[in-house]
């Protein structure tokens, strides 16, 4: 009889997804025909922010509840494909949808550590985590390591290190939320950031996992259309197919004779060796410290003073003025913003990367080379290793275990987010090198009186985004005169191919749609950690159900605001963001849920102690070797080496070993758990009912 | 007749043995190969080697090890439902 329900339930659902896909085919192609009949091109971006916006505060609002089980894990009936659905626009944020083909551009072969380790880590919750979590049976991640842990301690440090990379997590998102709205409406930055707060705070407000389960089914629609058919569309214009996924083989053939010929250009060589002059110019500016800061404010100062006393033009005296405002404030803060230009004068006099080449070094000398390469090599591996681990420890994705009908479904569930979040990571590489030909064939080499107009759009929407600068003088693009943040690389590839704006404001929702789909996930975990772990657990267990739901409510609301707030401040790129909050869920959290279920021995003091060392090695990593803490806390880099030469990213590959072997000494040396906690893993061993 | 606590370890051995197999499959595609990928590089398909497997091999890997996972443990769960043990 359930089943018979439940599968009544799935083919209604089935049905109205169909109509939704349907209607936003259509509503793409209406827009489009509006475009062509002369609609100008902020209101398409308009009518995409707002009706997608509304359409996914319908579905919050339609889905409201305050109902316990509802509320928290959508009365645990979402049917296997759908909750696969969801569990993908969970994943898939606004750093796989926006920032990964653009890392895969700048990177070649050695950004595909993030595909493969997004991807990858789902064999890990498949295998060690969602079939135990959901035989389990609860409502979060802190409630299984209480229980498993035996109580309050190890439970109060899984809810703080759920909150603490959630927390990161959810920056990162907003961040990306308040980009996309700044570039589909051009509101400025902040008021996009709160536009998209509300848009997240709609959905998971009213009705928490319930809502936002049903919403993000929707947000996977949208996010995968928004990927697949620009990008079927580029393939037409480039590679000749709409599936360039399984064809682009040959395009990156192509990218790599041009990459040939432009090492080779001579006007590219000389652009390069102006950008190897000046980084040599900083380099010797940061050794000369302090004089060299000294000595350049005075000349600045010089030139105001000389400007004024010859009645200059004001526009040239407020220019220099300008130029003196943004000069660093102390030798300390011009020592950090002279190394960061050496270095990216050194990136931008290396010769194009070949981009199929795996861990490639710039270094002619062939011993330099050879352990650059062995470094990057490490680095790639342990990227990896962290990305996996964390796909397999944070708490947003893990809670869509919870769910499903049963143990069966969310192993199924698992697999079917795993078919949906492929289509999108199989095809952000084939976009990258899509991308690749265009700038280099279409872009580079041409004059600069006719450059494409995107390139002037995006330089005004912040010029961090792209900076193009005629070096060497002859009135003809170099790639070496060219800097792209990978950021931008999705948002504008509809403008650089020459595609209709329709197609712009597609990606925009579909970036708007993985940006919210993840917030919401992860601010309804943060909220629940702190309403049902920290309220209703530890300090209020006798709570009744309407008002948990409503301390959740008013907390998710608080963090909201403040992860806001902290987005406002721009803390790093959202691929670099999201890659820390790998690090600290993996360090923290993976080796006390694996060995929770796998091995018997592993009690309450080891978890504490692992989950304890795990998280303090990776968070002293990345404070003493991330450069935006390096920055806040005044640390000189110089002092703070990296371990063997790991980036702070993959903090991780500290933090998971250390944890780990934390939790296996302490358990040893401490009683074996009880009866009661042995019965529990035997529990979530046996063979499931369903 | 296995007894009750005898079915269940067999059953836990069983899962065991299954995880540990796809878990090695998984090794291979994320570590060692990608670890190696200077010295792997051969044409495939009309792909380098090590693109093809970083950029789709490996994650047609991963679909089959969760799609194989799932449809084995079920079979696996339902056969100890009916009690006749692995």
């Amino acid at each position: 009889m359930r089943d018979v329900l439940a599968g009544a339930f799935a083919s209604r659902l089935g049905r109205y997804y169909l109509l939704f896909t349907i209607g936003f085919l259509a509503f793409v192609a209406v827009l489009w025909a509006l475009e062509r009949l002369g609609m100008p091109r902020s209101y398409l971006g308009y009518a995409f922010l707002f009706a997608t916006m509304a359409l996914y505060a319908g579905i919050g609002i339609m889905s409201r509840t305050a109902d316990v089980a509802e509320y928290y894990v959508a009365g645990r009936r979402v049917p296997a494909f759908f909750n696969g659905m969801a569990t993908a626009a969970d994943w898939m944020s606004a750093a796989s949808f926006i920032g990964l083909a653009g890392t895969l551009y700048l990177l070649g072969f050695d950004g595909l550590a993030f595909v493969l380790g997004w991807t990858g880590g789902f064999c890990l919750v498949a295998l060690f985590i969602a079939p135990y979590l959901r035989r389990f049976g609860q409502f979060t991640i802190p409630d299984f390591l209480g229980a498993r842990y035996g109580g309050g301690i190890a439970r109060a440090i899984g809810m703080a290190a759920s909150i603490s990379c959630s927390f990161i997590y959810v920056v990162a998102q907003i961040y990306g939320v308040g980009l996309i709205t700044t570039y589909l409406a051009g509101v400025d930055f902040s008021y996009g950031v709160f536009l998209g707060l509300a848009g997240i705070l709609v959905c998971s407000f009213l009705g928490g996992m319930r809502a936002v389960t049903w919403t993000q089914v929707a947000q996977c629609i949208v996010l995968l259309l928004a990927y697949l058919i620009p990008l079927a569309w580029l393939g037409l214009h480039t590679a000749g197919t709409p599936l360039p996924q399984w064809g682009y083989g040959r395009v990156l053939e192509s990218v790599g004779v041009r990459e040939r010929q432009l090492e080779a250009d001579p006007r590219e060589r000389e652009v390069r060796a102006i950008h190897a002059a000046r980084e040599q110019a900083a380099r010797a500016r940061v050794a000369s410290l302090p004089r060299s800061w000294e000595e350049g404010r005075a000349a600045l100062h010089g030139r105001i003073d000389a400007l004024r006393s010859t009645h200059a033009p004001l526009s040239a005296i407020r220019a220099a003025e300008r130029v003196l405002s943004s000069y660093p404030a102390d030798p300390q803060q011009a020592r950090r913003a002279w190394t960061e230009e050496a270095a990216l004068e050194r990136e931008a006099a290396a010769p194009p990367r070949p981009h199929a080449e795996p861990f490639w070094s710039a270094e002619t000398d062939p011993a330099q080379a050879r352990s650059e390469r062995s470094g990057k090599r490490v680095n790639f591996l342990a990227l990896v290793f962290c990305l996996v681990a964390g796909t397999a420890a944070l708490p947003h994705l893990l809670m869509r275990s919870y769910t499903t009908a049963g143990v069966q479904e969310a192993r199924t569930s698992v697999a079917w987010a795993l078919v949906f979040i492929l289509l999108l990571y199989i095809s952000a590489p084939a976009l990258a090198v899509l991308v690749k030909y265009e700038i280099y064939t279409a872009v580079v080499g041409q004059p600069y009186s006719d450059l494409p107009a995107w390139i002037g759009t995006w330089q005004r929407i912040d010029p961090g985004f792209l900076t193009i600068e005629d070096i060497n003088g002859d009135g003809i693009v170099q790639l070496s005169e060219l800097r792209l943040a990978p950021d931008i690389v999705v948002l504008a590839m509809p403008a650089i191919a020459g595609l209709p704006f329709v197609m712009s404001g597609l990606v925009a929702a579909g970036g708007l749609a993985a940006a919210l789909s993840t917030a919401d996930g992860l601010l309804l975990t943060i909220a629940n950690a702190l309403s049902h772990d920290l309220y209703f657990k530890m300090i209020d267990p006798s709570a009744t159900p309407a008002r948990r739901v409503t301390i959740a409510k008013v907390l998710l609301l608080v963090v909201a605001l403040i992860a806001a707030f902290v987005a406002l401040l721009r803390p790093g790129d959202i691929v670099s963001l999201v890659g820390l909050a790998f690090s600290l869920a993996a360090a923290s959290m993976f080796p006390a849920l694996v060995l929770g279920v796998f091995w018997r021995r592993a009690n309450r003091w080891g978890a504490v102690w692992g989950m304890l060392s795990g998280f303090a090695v990776c968070t002293y990593y990345i404070l003493t070797r991330y450069s935006f803490f390096q920055s806040i806390l005044s640390l000189d880099p110089g002092d703070f080496p990296p371990w063997f030469g790991i980036d702070p990213i993959s903090s991780g590959v500290f933090g998971v070993p250390v944890g780990a072997l934390a939790l296996v000494v302490a358990s040893l040396l401490t009683a074996a758990p009880d009866e009661e906690t042995l019965a529990l893993v035997d529990f979530v061993r046996s063979p499931a009912r369903r | 007749m296995a007894s009750e606590e005898e079915r269940r370890r067999a059953h836990w051995r069983g899962t065991r043995r299954l995880t540990l197999a796809l878990l090695g499959a998984w090794l291979l595609v994320t570590f060692i190969l990608p670890g190696l990928a200077r010295d792997v590089s051969f044409p495939f398909l009309g792909w380098p080697f090590p693109f093809f497997l970083a950029s789709q091999g490996a994650l047609l890997v991963y679909l089959a090890i969760v799609w194989i996972y799932a449809w084995r443990q079920g079979a696996r769960d339902r056969a100890a439902r009916r009690g006749d043990g692995t």
